[in-house]
C-alpha cells in the first residue's frame, strides 16, 4: 500500500453492498486492469465508513476525495479521475443538503467533522479482510505489550483505571468485571464477545465486526491473558452473515499468524477462540441466557439470585462476557494507556459512544462521539437536523429496553446516568429520531409487540403482563381505548417491573412508562378523543 | 436424499450437546427447513430425547418446521423501518403476493416473513429478497418490485 499513488476505497459495509458496491469493487478492479494503468492505483475494499445514507460510497485516498451513491455505470469515469491528469467528478461528490454545495473531501463533511472517531477510526480505511492492513496501523502491538510487557493483573490495573464501562448497555464497570472473573477460583474459564445486537434500530457492533474484527479479536485475546482463559467465542446474530464471515476470515489469519492457537507470540499463553451464531432470540443478549444457547438449550434467562457469570458461566465456569465495542477498546486502552482513554468523556461515563443515528433525521449513518455530548449535538450538527421542515418530537434510546425523551430534553447530555435519571437507558447505541408525524402510542405499541413476541415465556409476568399491555395499547391505536385504560397500563408496568426474573421484563414496560411521562396528552386524545394527533393510527 | 444430506452433516460432529444449534442450522441450511425425520436423527446422534430437539427448534426464530419458498421476502420491522412505513410496505407486498405474515405458498414459490432488524437502518425502510437487500423502499416500489408475481389460487399455509 505504501508505494501506491492512490487507493480507491469501496465501502464494502452491508448497507453499501445492498446498493450494489460488490459489484462496483468487482468492475473497478477489472477495468483497471483491463486499461493497463493499474501501475500505482489500488482497489480496496473496507469497512463501513458509517455513512451508509449515502452509499455506496468510494473514498480515494491520499487526498480524501469522497464519492457518493455511486453506481456500476460510474466505474470507467472514476478510473479516468485517478490517472493522471484526471479530474474529480463533480456530480458524484456529497453535497451539503440546505446549501447545496458539493464538498468535495471525506474530512470536511459536517457529518464527520463534528465526531470523534476512536474505535470506529479505522472502519472505511482498512481492508477487513486483511490482517496485514490492522497491524500496518498498529494492530496486535497492544496484545504484544500486554503478553510481552504487562503482568495480567497489571492488565486488569489498566483497565480499571481507564474507567471503561461495558459497553452493551448496563454500563457495568469493565475492569471489576474483569478482575472478578480472574479472582473466581477455577482453572478452565471463557471469554465470551457479546455480538447478539438484538436490538431493532442498532447496528455499531455489526459495523465494527464487519469494518474492523481484528480490533475485537485482540480485545478477547488480550482479555483471555488477562483473566486466565484459553477458549473464547464470538456469539454472532445469525442475521449478519458479512460479519460472521469476516470474523471467521480474521480468526484464520490469526492463527496463521501464531496470535491465536498454542504459545501466543512464543510465549507461554494459550488461546483459541471460535464463532457461534445465535439463532434470532432477543432474550440471548442476557448473559444466562446467551450462556445456555452455547450450551445447546432453550435461551432462557436463570432466575435470581444466582451467581454471576463472572463466577458461574459457561458450563458453570468463571466467564467473561462483554460487548463488541468494549473488546474493540481494549487494544486502544493498553497501546494509548487509561489516562488517555479517560481523557475523553464525563466524570462517570469515559471514552466515547458509538450510536446507529435512524429515523426521521437527515443524516443516517454510524456516529462515535465522547461520552456526554448532547442529543442536540447529536441530531442536528452531526445528524444536519430533521427533514422536510418538520420539528423533532422525541428521541429513543435503548431500544425495547430504553425509552422516548422529548425534544424538550435535548440538552441532556449523553452517557449511562443522565439517560437513566431521564427514564431511559443507553442501552447498546440505538438512536431513533422521530418527529411530529411519529405517534407516540403507536411507538409504544410497537416496542410492547417487540416484547411481547421475544418474552422467552418463562415467567408470567413478562409472558402475559406484555401481552396485556401490548393488547391495551393495540385497542388504544385502534380507536377502542377506555377510561381506566392509562391506571391500568401503568400498573402492569410497575408488577412486571417488579416481578420479571431477567432484564429483559423488567426493562419490557420502559417504552410505555415514558411516553407516558412525557406524552401523556397523546394517550388522552387516543383516548377521549378518538384521534391520532400525528395521524398515524387509523383509529377503527 | 434428506437422510443422506443429515447423516452428511452429522458425520462432520462429535455428537455432543452444545453442538445441538449448529447442527440444527447446518441441516435447515441445506434442506431449507427441518424436517420432523431429521430432528430425530439429530436427538439420536446426540443421545437426547427428541422433545429436547423440538424445544430447542420451536424457541428460536431462526428455526422453521415446515418448507420455505423458493423466493423469501423478509420485511425488516426494526425501530427506524417501522416510524419510517415499514407497516404500509408489508401490506403492499401482502397484497402483491397474496400472502399473509409468515406463510408460504402452496406452490413452494414464496414465503413471506417479518424479521425484527436486518440492520440496514439508515436504509430505512427496507426489506431482504433472499441474500438481497433493497432499502429506502417505498409503497410503490414494493409494488413495482412484485408486479405480476405471486399466486391467486390460494392454498397458503402458515408456519
Amino acid at each position: 500500500m505504501a508505494n501506491n499513488r492512490c487507493s480507491v476505497l469501496v465501502c464494502q459495509g452491508t448497507g453499501c453492498v445492498s446498493g450494489g458496491s460488490e459489484h462496483i469493487y468487482n468492475a473497478l478492479k477489472d477495468e483497471l486492469e483491463s486499461s493497463g494503468h493499474d501501475e500505482g492505483i489500488s482497489v480496496k475494499r473496507t469497512g463501513c465508513h458509517g455513512f451508509c445514507q449515502q452509499g455506496p460510497m468510494i473514498v480515494v485516498e491520499p487526498r480524501g476525495v469522497f464519492y457518493t451513491k455511486v453506481k456500476t455505470d460510474d466505474v470507467p469515469d472514476i478510473i479516468k479521475s485517478v490517472l493522471p491528469g484526471g479530474k474529480s467528478l463533480d456530480r458524484l461528490f456529497y453535497r451539503d443538503p440546505v446549501s447545496e454545495k458539493a464538498v468535495t473531501h471525506y474530512h470536511d463533511i459536517p457529518f464527520y467533522i463534528k465526531q470523534e472517531r476512536t474505535i470506529l477510526k479505522y472502519c472505511g480505511y482498512i481492508d477487513p479482510e486483511e490482517i496485514n492492513d490492522y497491524t500496518e496501523i498498529g494492530g496486535y502491538a497492544a496484545l504484544r505489550k500486554a503478553i510481552t510487557w504487562m503482568t495480567p493483573e497489571g492488565v486488569i490495573t489498566e483497565v480499571k483505571n481507564s474507567g471503561i464501562r461495558g459497553l452493551g448497555g448496563a454500563g457495568f464497570p469493565a475492569g471489576r468485571k474483569w478482575e472478578s472473573c480472574r479472582n473466581a477460583p477455577g482453572d478452565v474459564k471463557y471469554v465470551v464477545c457479546n455480538a447478539d445486537e438484538g436490538d431493532p434500530g442498532a447496528f455499531q457492533d455489526r459495523s465494527v465486526m464487519e469494518g474492523n474484527p481484528h480490533s475485537v479479536i485482540e480485545g478477547m485475546i488480550i482479555a483471555a491473558y488477562a483473566i486466565g482463559a484459553d477458549k473464547g467465542f464470538i456469539y454472532v446474530r445469525a442475521e449478519y452473515p458479512l460479519a460472521v464471515n469476516r470474523l471467521k476470515t480474521a480468526i484464520e489469519q490469526a492463527r496463521q499468524e501464531g496470535l491465536l492457537g498454542d504459545n501466543i507470540l512464543d510465549s507461554d499463553f494459550s488461546f483459541d477462540m471460535e464463532i457461534f451464531q445465535g439463532a434470532g432470540a432477543f432474550v440471548c443478549g442476557e448473559s444466562t441466557a446467551l450462556v445456555r444457547s452455547i450450551e445447546g438449550k432453550r435461551g432462557m434467562p436463570k432466575a435470581m439470585p444466582r451467581p454471576r457469570t463472572t463466577e458461574e458461566g459457561l458450563w458453570n465456569k468463571p466467564t467473561l462476557l462483554n460487548n463488541v465495542k468494549t473488546f474493540a477498546n481494549i487494544p486502544l486502552i493498553i497501546t494509548n494507556g487509561a489516562g488517555w482513554f479517560a481523557r475523553r468523556g464525563t466524570e462517570k461515563s469515559k471514552g466515547t459512544a458509538v450510536f446507529s443515528l435512524t429515523g426521521k433525521v437527515v443524516n443516517c449513518g454510524l456516529i462515535e462521539v465522547p461520552m456526554g455530548a448532547t442529543l442536540r449535538k447529536i441530531i442536528y450538527d452531526i445528524g444536519g437536523g430533521i427533514p422536510g421542515g418538520k420539528s423533532l418530537k422525541a428521541v429513543q434510546t435503548g431500544g425495547p429496553s430504553g425509552g422516548c425523551l422529548p425534544a424538550e430534553m435535548i440538552d441532556i447530555p449523553v452517557d449511562f446516568d443522565s439517560l437513566a435519571e431521564a427514564g431511559s437507558i443507553m442501552g447498546s447505541g440505538g438512536l431513533v429520531v422521530m418527529d411530529e408525524g411519529t405517534c407516540m402510542v403507536d411507538v409504544a405499541r410497537y416496542f410492547l409487540d417487540f416484547n411481547r413476541r421475544e418474552s422467552c415465556g418463562q415467567c408470567i409476568p413478562c409472558r402475559l403482563g406484555t401481552r396485556q399491555m401490548f393488547e391495551i395499547l393495540d385497542d388504544i391505536t385502534k380507536g377502542k381505548g377506555r377510561p381506566g385504560d392509562i391506571d391500568l397500563l401503568d400498573r402492569l408496568s410497575k408488577s412486571i417491573k417488579r416481578s420479571s426474573i431477567c432484564g429483559l421484563g423488567k426493562t419490557a414496560p420502559n417504552p410505555v412508562i415514558t411516553t407516558l411521562r412525557y406524552f401523556r396528552d397523546e394517550y388522552d386524545a387516543h383516548i377521549r378523543d378518538m384521534r391520532c394527533p400525528a395521524g398515524v393510527c387509523s383509529m377503527k | 436424499m434428506e437422510e443422506e444430506f443429515v447423516d452428511r452433516i452429522l458425520a462432520s460432529y462429535k455428537g455432543e450437546r452444545n453442538e445441538l444449534v449448529p447442527i440444527l442450522q447446518e441441516v435447515q441450511e441445506n434442506l431449507g427447513y427441518l424436517p420432523e425425520k431429521a430432528m430425530i436423527d439429530i436427538a439420536r446422534f446426540l443421545g437426547v430425547p427428541g422433545s429436547h430437539v423440538y424445544s430447542v427448534a420451536s424457541f428460536y426464530a431462526q428455526f422453521r418446521t415446515l418448507p420455505l419458498g423458493k423466493t423469501r421476502v423478509a420485511v425488516c420491522r426494526g425501530t427506524a423501518c417501522h416510524i419510517r412505513g415499514a407497516p404500509l410496505i408489508l401490506h403492499e407486498i401482502e397484497d402483491a403476493i397474496h400472502l399473509k405474515e409468515g406463510e408460504t405458498s402452496g406452490d413452494l414459490e414464496y414465503t413471506l416473513e417479518t424479521v425484527a432488524c436486518i440492520g440496514c437502518c439508515a436504509l430505512a425502510p427496507c426489506i431482504k429478497v433472499n441474500m438481497d437487500v433493497a432499502g429506502d423502499m417505498t409503497p410503490e416500489k414494493a409494488k413495482e418490485l412484485f408486479k405480476g408475481n405471486g399466486n391467486s389460487n390460494g392454498g397458503n399455509r402458515g408456519e
